[in-house]
C-alpha cells in the first residue's frame, strides 16, 4: 500500500520544479504557473500528514489554502494585465519602473 | 495482494501524470497549452487527495484549480497573446543554473526526509480510519466560523483589487468628456 513517504517524495519533487520555474522563467504568467505548482506541493502534504496522523486540521488547513491560493491568482493575473498595459510585454525582466 | 500492486500501479501513474504535466506547463512554448498542462498537474493533485481518503478536498481542488484558476489563466493569456505568443530566448546558462538548483533542491530536502524517520514503516503506514466529511463540514461551522467569514472577506477584497486593478482610467476619462 502507498506510504507517508511516497506522497512526500512527490511533493518534494513538485516543490523543486516550481523553484526551477521560478528562478529560470521570465515570462510573469510562467512564474504564477511555479508559485501554483508550489502551493499544491505544499497542499498535498498537509493532506498526506492529515491522513497519516488522523488529524482534520490539516485537511481543514488544505481547504482555505487552497482558496486563499484562488483569490492570490486572481490579484496577480490583473497585476499582468496592468503590467502588459503599461510595458506590451510579460517579461519580468522589462518592468524596470514601479511608476504607474 | 493484487490489490496492493494495483494501489500502487495508481500511485505511479498518477504521479507521473503531475510532474509530467507540470514540467510540461513550464517548458512547452505555447503558453495556452501550458496552462492546460498546469489543470492537468492539479487534477492529478486531486487524485492523490482522493489516494488519501480526502474526497472533499478533492472536489474543492478540482472546482477552484480546474474550474476557476486554468479559466482564468487561460482568458488572460488571451489578452496578453499578441506579442508575447513565443516565450523568451532562454538563457542556457541560467537554465543550467535551475537544473542544478532543482537537483539541489531534491537531494537536500530529500535527505532531510529520509534523516527525519518517515521511511521507518513503524510511523508511515495509514493504519487510521479516514476522516469523513461530516466532520469536516462540522468543524467549518462551529471551531472555523470565523475563518470562512475571514476568507470569505479576503476572497471579496481580492476580487474588489482584482477589479480595481484592471480599469482603464483612459476610457473612463473619454467617456466622461463624452458625457
Amino acid at each position: 500500500m502507498n506510504e507517508l513517504i511516497d506522497f512526500v517524495t512527490v511533493a518534494v519533487v513538485l516543490f523543486a520544479i516550481g523553484i526551477y520555474g521560478l528562478v529560470v522563467k521570465r515570462n510573469a504568467i510562467r512564474m504564477i504557473f511555479s508559485i501554483e505548482i508550489i502551493a499544491n506541493a505544499a497542499n498535498l502534504n498537509l493532506i498526506a500528514f492529515s491522513r497519516n496522523l488522523h488529524n482534520a486540521q490539516g485537511q481543514m488547513f488544505a481547504l482555505f489554502s487552497i482558496a486563499i491560493a484562488a483569490a492570490e491568482v486572481a490579484v496577480g493575473l490583473g497585476i499582468i494585465i496592468v503590467a502588459y498595459r503599461l510595458y506590451k510585454e510579460i517579461d519580468v525582466e522589462e518592468f524596470r519602473s514601479m511608476k504607474g | 495482494m493484487v490489490l496492493h500492486i494495483m494501489a500502487d500501479a495508481l500511485f505511479i501513474s498518477v504521479a507521473i501524470l503531475t510532474i509530467g504535466s507540470a514540467i510540461f506547463a513550464l517548458e512547452t512554448r505555447e503558453l495556452v497549452y501550458g496552462a492546460i498542462g498546469l489543470a492537468i498537474s492539479m487534477m492529478g493533485i486531486a487524485g492523490f487527495f482522493l489516494l488519501l481518503d480526502s474526497p472533499f478536498v478533492a472536489m474543492f481542488q478540482i472546482t477552484v484549480y480546474v474550474g476557476a484558476v486554468a479559466v482564468l489563466v487561460i482568458f488572460t493569456v488571451m489578452l496578453v497573446r499578441t506579442q508575447a505568443l513565443f516565450s523568451i530566448k532562454e538563457d542556457y546558462r541560467r537554465k543550467a543554473a535551475g537544473i542544478v538548483l532543482l537537483l539541489v533542491f531534491i537531494g537536500g530536502i530529500g535527505a532531510v526526509v529520509l534523516a527525519s524517520g518517515l521511511g521507518n514503516p513503524a510511523f508511515t503506514q495509514f493504519n487510521t480510519p479516514a476522516i469523513d466529511v461530516a466532520t469536516i463540514g462540522k468543524q467549518m461551522v462551529t471551531y472555523y466560523a470565523p475563518v470562512l467569514v475571514l476568507l470569505g472577506l479576503t476572497l471579496a477584497a481580492s476580487v474588489i483589487g482584482a477589479l480595481a486593478l484592471a480599469r482603464r482610467e483612459d476610457i473612463e476619462q473619454k467617456n466622461e468628456r463624452v458625457n
